[in-house]
Formats: C-alpha cells, sequence, structure tokens
C-alpha cells in the first residue's frame, strides 16, 4: 500500500504490506534508523516519535495510519545546520545517555512530556517516563536532563 | 608513566561531556540492526517449545519450498559440515581431581532440545516476514521428557528421567571447593557463637536494551567472512568461533561490534546464531541478518544469578568473625555457556572474604545442569553473588550479636594493605572505614531514628540497610588464571596511532557499548600528549581495525585497556623525545615532555608536540641511521593482580505492612575507585549498576514453570524492568586509595552498583520487618511477597 505522508518536514512515500508497522517504514524504507525497536510489547519507548505533534510508539501504530500525517522522528529533532534541540544538548550536558539504544524515543517522549506538562516536578517526571525503559543509566541523569530540558524549552 | 603523575595531569578528573553522545542524541548511531548490507536476507531461528524433548524427526521440506526461502538448516547439516559445538572458556577442576563435565553445545540442536528457546534450525528467506512464515512450517516432532528446573530440585535428583546430558546423567556438572576445611571446622569448634543463613540468589534475565543482532557475510572474491554482532568482544568471539567452532583460520574472519547497545555481561559470549548465520552466509553466498525480538531474547540470552546457598558464620563473644563456611548450589542452565562454569567459583568464592580478616572459609560449590536457558555472567558475574551472601550474613549476625549494622562491620574491617584472604585474593589497597564513615555522614544516620517514628506515625515500618561491598576486576594475571583454568589470557592491546598532523587514533581491544570510553580513553591519551581531546579518536570494536583485543567486562576496561594505552603511550613519548633531542640537538635524556612540549633542560629551547609528529613523517631533518620513521607504538598489558573496588551503601526503605509495598527512600553509595578519570561517567555507571542491583532486590525475577520449563516471565509485561519512578536520587560519595599497580590507579566501576546494592535493600527490609516477626527474606521484595512474608510471621 502507497502511505503518503511528511517525516521530518519533508514529503515521503512509501510502498509497504498493509500490517507494516509505522516504525519498520521508518527504519526499512526511509532508512531513518534512529528509531529502535526495543520490544514486541510496545513497552519499553525505544521506537516513540512524535505524530502530528504527539509522542506515539511507532511500534504500535500501523504505516498505514500515518497517512497524511506530520511525522517527526529524532533525525529530525536538530535544527538543519546540526544544532541539537535544547532537550538532546540537555541530555548530552547531564550525561542523560549510555549505550544510545533507548536515548531517541527517550529524547521525544521527554519532549512530549515537556510541552504538555511545563512545570512538571521531579517525581512527576519520573511518573510521566514510566513508558520508556532505559538500562543503563539509572535514570538519574535522565530525570536531569528533562528538568534542564523543560528550562531551556520554556525559555526557547 | 605513573599513576601519581598522572592524576596529576590536566584534565584528568574532570567531567568531559561525551565525545560519542551527538551521534545517538541526533539518531546517527549504527546498531547492528542499522546496517544494511547488499541483497541482505534474512533469518528466522526455529527454537524448541519444550524444556526437554527428543527430537524425533524434522520435516523441512514445506518450509523449504515457501516463498522466498533461500535455506532451511538444522543439526543434520551442522554434523554433515563438521561444525562443532560452542566452547566453554574456564576448565574447573572438581575436588575429586576429575575434570568438569562438559557436554556438547550444539549450534543447532542434534536429537534433542534441553531448554524452552533452544535453537532447532534455521531458516533463511528474502524478506523477515518470509524467514517467519517458513519457520512456521518447518515441522519437528518431539517426544516430551520429564524437565528439571529449580537448581534445587537438580541438586536433590528427584525428577526421575531428567538426565540432561549423556556425560551427566545426575546433572552434576561439578563440586568444587576453596579454603582450609579442618581449619575452618577446628574455629567452628570453638566459637562463641555461630549465625546460620539460607538464602537465594534469584535468577535475572539482563535485557539490555538492544536485543542481540547479527549479519554474517561472506566474500567469494578472497573467501573472508565478516560477522557484524552485538558484542563485548569482537576479537574473544572471533577467537571462538574459527579455532575451537568452525576450524576456520582466524585471518579470514572479520568480527565487527558496531555500536552496541548495552550487553552487562549478557553479549560477551559467541552464541550459536552467531556462528550459524557465519556458516549459512558461505552455504548460501548471502548476507544474512537476524535480529532477535525480544520474546527470544528472553528465552535464549544467557541468564544471571540463580544460586541457592547457606552459610555460617563463627565469631568469638565480641562478634569478631573467626570463620565461615559456605555451601552453594549454582544453576548453570541447559549447556556451559562461555564462561559459565567461572562464575560461581573462581569469580564468587575468592570474594567471600569481603572486606572482613574472617581468618578461615571453606566454601564449596556444586554446579547443575537444568532445563533453563544457560546461565552465565551479567553484571558484577560471582561478586554480586558473594556480596549478597556475605552482607545478608553480616547484618544478621550483628542483629544476633546485638551490634549494629555499622559496628558489626567495623569490628571486623580490615585495616592495613596488602592483605592475604583465606580465599586466593590479596587485596593491594583500600579504607573501608573511610567509605563507612562518609557513608554514614552523607545518608545522615543520625537522623535515621527521627525519620522512623515519622513512618511509624504514618503507619508505615522503616528500615535501614548497610552492605561493605568489595569487588575483583579485570581478571589477571594470565599466567595465574591459566593456572587456575582460564582457556584465553586476559591481557589487553592498545596502539596510539599519532598521524603526521599530530591527532592521534587510538585503536584499543576495549569495547564500549554504554562507558563512554570514547571520552574516557581520549582524555587519557590528550593529557598524557598535551593536545585538545578533539584530536583523539577512539577506534574499538573490529577486528580488522583493531590489532587484537579480549573486551569489555568485568568492569576491567580502564584498568586493563587504559592501561595498555598508557604503555604504548610511554613508547611514544620515548620515541618523540629521541626526535625533539635531534631536532634541538641535544641529548636524549636532557629532554622533557610536558603540556604538549618538548623542552631541553636547563635551555629555553622548546617544540610542539606537532612538529614531532610532522618530523616523524616527513623525516629530512631526522637521526635515520638510529631510528625508524613513523609515529605508531602497540602495547600490550598484563595486570600483576586484580584491581579492589570497594564502598558502603546504605539504604532505607519504607514498607507499608497493609499491602507490603516497599519503596527505596534513600540510597547512599560511597564507592572507592582509585583514581576517577571523569567522574561524570562514572557516577552514571554507579546510577544503572544500582538500578540494576535495587531491580533485582525489588522487582526483577526470573520464573520458570518448575514442571514444564515454561519461562513465565518471558516478556516485559511479565518480567519486571525498573523504571523512573521506582527510585529516590541516589546520593553518591567517594574515598580515593589509588590501586597500587597499574599506570592509572584506577580500579573500575562498572559493576560496583549492581554488586554492593541487593543486599542493602534487602537488610534494609530485614530491619523494617523484623519487629514484625520476619527474619527469612529473599528476593524480590515485591509487595505480594512482603505482604506473605508479614503474614506468615504472625500465623
Amino acid at each position: 500500500m502507497q502511505v503518503q505522508f511528511t517525516v521530518n518536514g519533508r514529503a515521503a512515500s512509501v510502498d509497504v504490506p498493509p500490517n507494516t508497522l509505522l516504525v519498520h517504514a521508518l527504519r526499512e524504507h526511509l532508512l531513518l534508523t534512529g528509531t529502535h525497536v526495543g520490544c514486541d510489547t510496545s513497552q519499553c519507548g525505544a521506537c516513540t516519535v512524535h505524530v502530528n505533534g504527539r509522542a506515539v510508539k511507532s511500534c504500535a501504530m500501523l504505516a498505514v495510519q500515518a497517512q497524511g500525517a506530520e511525522v517527526t522522528t529524532i533525525e529530525g529533532m536538530a535544527t538543519p545546520d546540526g544544532t541539537m534541540h535544547p532537550m538532546q544538548a540537555a541530555f548530552k550536558e547531564c550525561h542523560g545517555l549510555q549505550c544510545g539504544f533507548c536515548t531517541p524515543g527517550m529524547v521525544m517522549s521527554a519532549v512530549d512530556l515537556c510541552k504538555n506538562h511545563p512545570n512538571a516536578s521531579e517525581g512527576e517526571i519520573r511518573e510521566l517516563l514510566e513508558g520508556n525503559i532505559c538500562r543503563c543509566t539509572g535514570y538519574q541523569n535522565i530525570v536531569r536532563a528533562v528538568q534542564v530540558g523543560q528550562k531551556a524549552m520554556a525559555s526557547a | 608513566m605513573g599513576a601519581s603523575d598522572f592524576s596529576k595531569l590536566p584534565h584528568i578528573g574532570e567531567s568531559l561531556k561525551r565525545k560519542e553522545d551527538y551521534r545517538f542524541l541526533t539518531g546517527a548511531g549504527q546498531y547492528t540492526d542499522d546496517v544494511v548490507l547488499a541483497a541482505q536476507s534474512h533469518a528466522v531461528f526455529v527454537r524448541s517449545p519444550h524444556a526437554h524433548a527428543k527430537i524425533n524427526s524434522i520435516n523441512v521440506e514445506a518450509a523449504k519450498a515457501a516463498p522466498g526461502v533461500l535455506g532451511v538448516f538444522t543439526g543434520a547439516d551442522v554434523a554433515a559440515d563438521n561444525i562443532n559445538g560452542l566452547p566453554c572458556g574456564w576448565l574447573i577442576t572438581s575436588t575429586d581431581g576429575q575434570p568438569m563435565k562438559e557436554p556438547p553445545h550444539p549450534i543447532l540442536a542434534q536429537g534433542k532440545v534441553r531448554y524452552v528457546g533452544d535453537h532447532v534450525a534455521i531458516v533463511v528467506a528474502l524478506t523477515q516476514q518470509q524467514a517467519r512464515d517458513a519457520a512456521e512450517l518447518v515441522e519437528v516432532d518431539y517426544d516430551v521428557l520429564p524437565a528439571v528446573v529449580s537448581v534445587a530440585d537438580a541438586a536433590a535428583g528427584t525428577v526421575a528421567g531428567a538426565g540432561l546430558h549423556d556425560a551427566a546423567p545426575d546433572n552434576h556438572c561439578y563440586k568444587w571447593a576453596i579454603g582450609d576445611k579442618g581449619a575452618v571446622e577446628a574455629a567452628f569448634a570453638n566459637a562463641a557463637h555461630v549465625t546460620k543463613l539460607d538464602l537465594v540468589n534469584n535468577r535475572l534475565i539482563p535485557n539490555a536494551m538492544e536485543p542481540r543482532a547479527a549479519i554474517g557475510s561472506y566474500s567469494r572474491a578472497n573467501d573472508e567472512y565478516t560477522l557484524y554482532v552485538s558484542n563485548q568482544n569482537p576479537h574473544v568471539e572471533r577467537l571462538l568461533m574459527t579455532a575451537f567452532v568452525m576450524g576456520l583460520p582466524e585471518h579470514k574472519v572479520r568480527v565487527i561490534a558496531p555500536d552496541v547497545g548495552g550487553g552487562f555481561g549478557s553479549k560477551i559470549f559467541l552464541y550459536a546464531e552467531d556462528v550459524c548465520l557465519t556458516w549459512a552466509a558461505k552455504k548460501l553466498n548471502r548476507n544474512i541478518k537476524w535480529v532477535a525480538d525480544r520474546s527470544e531474547s528472553f528465552v535464549s540470552d544467557a541468564h544471571g544469578r540463580d544460586h541457592v546457598s547457606h552459610a555460617e558464620m563463627a565469631m568469638d563473644k565480641d562478634g569478631k568473625f573467626l570463620a565461615m563456611r559456605v555451601h552453594t548450589d549454582a544453576n548453570m542452565g541447559a549447556y556451559l555457556s562461555t564462561f559459565a562454569s567461572a562464575v560461581p567459583t573462581i569469580l564468587y568464592a575468592t570474594l567471600l572474604a569481603g572486606q572482613y580478616t574472617t581468618p578461615q572459609i571453606y566454601v564449596e560449590v556444586d554446579a547443575w545442569f537444568t532445563n533453563t536457558a544457560p546461565v552465565d555472567a551479567y553484571r558484577g558475574a560471582g561478586r554480586p553473588e558473594a556480596t549478597y551472601l556475605l552482607e545478608r550474613l553480616v547484618s544478621r549476625c550483628g542483629w544476633e550479636m546485638g551490634l549494629g549494622q555499622d559496628e558489626i562491620r567495623k569490628r571486623n574491617f580490615i585495616t592495613s594493605w596488602p592483605y592475604q584472604t583465606p580465599v586466593a585474593l590479596q587485596y593491594d589497597v583500600g579504607d573501608y572505614h573511610a567509605c563507612m564513615t562518609q557513608a554514614q555522614e552523607l545518608a545522615d544516620v543520625a537522623g535515621f531514628a527521627a525519620r522512623k517514628a515519622a513512618s511509624e506515625a504514618k503507619g508505615l515500618k522503616r528500615g535501614i540497610g548497610y552492605s561493605s561491598y568489595i569487588e575483583a576486576c579485570g581478571i589477571a594475571p594470565s599466567n595465574i588464571a591459566g593456572a587456575l583454568g582460564a582457556r584465553a589470557g586476559l591481557f589487553e592491546c592498545g596502539e596510539v596511532r599519532v598521524h603526521p598532523t599530530g591527532s592521534v587514533t587510538v585503536f584499543t581491544g576495549s569495547h564500549s557499548h554504554g562507558q563512554g570510553h570514547e571520552t574516557t580513553f581520549a582524555q587519557v591519551v590528550a593529557a598524557r600528549l598535551g593536545i585538545p581531546v578533539e584530536n583523539v579518536d577512539i577506534v574499538h570494536g573490529d577486528t580488522g581495525r583493531v590489532p587484537f583485543g579480549m573486551g569489555t567486562y568485568g568492569s576491567r576496561s580502564i584498568s586493563v585497556g587504559g592501561a595498555a594505552i598508557m604503555k604504548a603511550l610511554d613508547k611514544i613519548e620515548a620515541k618523540a623525545k629521541k626526535i625533539a633531542a635531534h631536532l634541538m640537538e641535544a641529548s636524549d635524556a636532557d629532554i622533557d615532555f610536558s603540556g604538549g612540549e618538548f623542552t631541553v633542560r636547563g635551555t629555553d629551547k622548546k617544540i610542539p608536540f606537532g612538529q614531532v609528529a610532522l618530523t616523524a613523517y616527513v623525516p629530512h631533518n631526522y637521526p635515520l641511521d638510529k631510528l625508524e620513521p613513523g609515529l605508531n607504538e602497540t602495547a600490550f598489558y598484563d595486570p600483576t593482580n586484580f584491581t579492589f573496588p570497594a564502598g558502603t551503601y546504605i539504604c532505607e526503605v519504607e514498607v507499608d505492612p497493609a499491602t507490603g509495598s516497599t519503596r527505596v527512600d534513600k540510597f547512599t553509595a560511597v564507592d572507592d575507585f582509585g583514581t576517577i578519570i571523569n567522574p561524570m561517567i562514572v557516577e552514571g555507571q554507579v546510577h544503572g549498576g544500582l538500578v540494576q542491583g535495587i531491580g533485582q532486590a525489588l522487582m526483577e525475577n526470573c520464573v520458570y514453570d518448575r514442571e514444564t520449563g515454561q519461562l513465565l516471565t518471558g516478556s516485559f509485561m511479565d518480567y519486571a524492568m525498573p523504571r523512573a519512578d521506582d527510585f529516590p536520587e541516589f546520593k553518591l560519595g567517594h574515598v580515593c586509595t589509588p590501586c597500587t599497580h597499574n599506570p592509572l590507579g584506577t580500579k573500575g566501576c562498572g559493576e560496583a552498583g549492581a554488586i554492593g546494592s541487593p543486599p542493602a535493600v534487602i537488610n534494609a527490609v530485614l530491619d523494617a520487618l523484623r519487629p514484625l516477626g520476619v527474619k527469612e527474606f529473599d528476593m524480590p521484595a515485591s509487595p505480594h511477597r512482603v505482604w506473605e512474608a508479614i503474614q506468615s510471621a504472625k500465623a
């Protein structure tokens, strides 16, 4: 099936079997391999992208459901000159990543979290990150990164 | 250069931001599944649905005829090509002098399957979907056999007909012991008090976030294989696969471990899938990719822990430890994985002295085969099991002797070094009292009584738990490890290549899968050479680029891999000084090098490092009669001893006795890692270790059905993975006694958190529940289990 949508600000078109998940369309057809697959039960959140401005686990959505949608992946977060989004910069500043595998999903969730909860406390941030699993960092520096990113996004 | 001079170099001890982060943060990381080779095909493995069964027949005809299928292979094809089984890298000798039982570990089942997930066939097709569909068509006729699942059942021998291997009909792999049994018994006979403890170290599933993945590739042009694989030690992978399994010449195989999404031990090992893909790539003349589903990882990755132990401590009337004896039954799973045999022996029993002066220790370990996934090293590997047992026992000693958890420890701490333990290790240096003091201050132990009262007022129980751990990192030296049964060397290799314009590429045998080597190692090189860290790149994870390497495990990277780089830098510096001496017309002996400049002692002559580098490659004004051109040095470093990180962890929990809900309210970790190069990265390692250790103590638990051997915790829906809201903010502190025998003074920090934290949590839970009569408790402290413990104490 033909799916036409906007990915990272550009028109994209993929021809995929109807049972193709959005994450596989992004990874295998558009070679946007920054979005990762960490589980098969929609638990880990490594595949989180933005669809029409909302954080979505792209393993829990068919590619065809993205017809006409605006999709943003981790590759679309930095500006064209390579300057990182304030949340990406905060993750680097706070050492909010180690192996990097959960990181794209974590950043995409964090940006959504801060848009919808600009004043979330540390405890609330921890609760709102429930949908993303990290095995390396122990979350402490991810939480710090989200706090720093939250401030940076508010002042941007 | 020695450790003392090294630690004074500029930027050592600075929290430099990581060089590798930009690619990970912008989606440019290259994990194995991100690699796409030409005309890549896809593999799916047919796995056993039974824990134990005889294979009567396998019919692959329908699968072979399915759309897109390129090949289907079974154990018969493997046998026909004389592919050996997977080797075990450590030979343990039993107390009767016999070698451990090493039954074959075939890459595809030979007549029998021995755990749910055991590999039976590989199906290769043009697309992954076609391979999946075809795998469904492979018909296997099984006769299901009785399964032995728990290590206790294996040890008791109560399941009839559950002998897994002809080589070990009683499922016994080995009986191993260390220590002076007679001396221990004599000490027990004279003890004022003996404290006893039975405990279970619960089985865990490592769950690195990147599932295992590999791509097998073969080139007819030069008869060379390439294996991309999510792995922690590509040279070891290559050595085991070529020399032991496939009988291939090593130089014809290149193993690339690109960005690897976490390992925690589970990606040390040579797995059947890696060999199958390499072998099938030539048979089909195709690039073949396989990526594990998470469910597949759950059943087929090597698991961790799974010990059942009994321990006893003999004390004098003042609580001074006189002797300890321990018996442990260890679950090996269905086959011996790469380092499985070393985990409950060399990496476990030798750590049971802990931080204490216990003069006599005797440990006996029985290892058993069961119908479960192989068990091998997982973050800490043996040392968490040792620490959990010892630190649980020590807290109980304190309670039984009427001493505080801190006091019983302080009375028994080792206070002078080097210290020879009764279980083989010799600790080089430490300061255990300093760690304890700092931990108690940071944890505000003085305020505990008030916090406990506040909890009580809310109807909650609060407890405090201590754990003073020690670990041994960077297994070494190779010759002693060899005498103990290691079938590999335990050195590391580093190559420093200075380019003509003065930038540097370092090739290291260590492998980074989250540890930040690209930053820490670059920091070491930049500090030594006095050049910007941006001018140093670290290359790892490719046998085609790195001369050799033993890889990353056992918190060895900085202390062994970093030390190899230091030795290569010593050679670079020595040669560069000769070039500088020539350029400045001075004697070699008069040249000093610091801050990136060569100077002639007693003069104002100086030239920068970059000029020497250029001269090495444009040797016009150069002592060609005495010195080769170029500035490129390789070193191998074999440590003379382990390193011994140690620390004290203090945990406070709050338990709701009505529901059993247990919350870690405070957690303090004070570690002595020796010299710290990048504190930000080191603290990140501790955070991660703590969450895996506290995760084991509070929620993680691998459960197989005891009769059928079905994995009941086979997905993230069933296996409780720690999440952000399960933890408070951790408080960390550091004590520094530099390692005395490596050139950096470092000790390693990757596993400490996972080693030290589980007993701190459970001691805190017991401290909270002891007033309710709860004296025994095994991990994990899930609400249901805590509630049950409270109810049974009432009964």
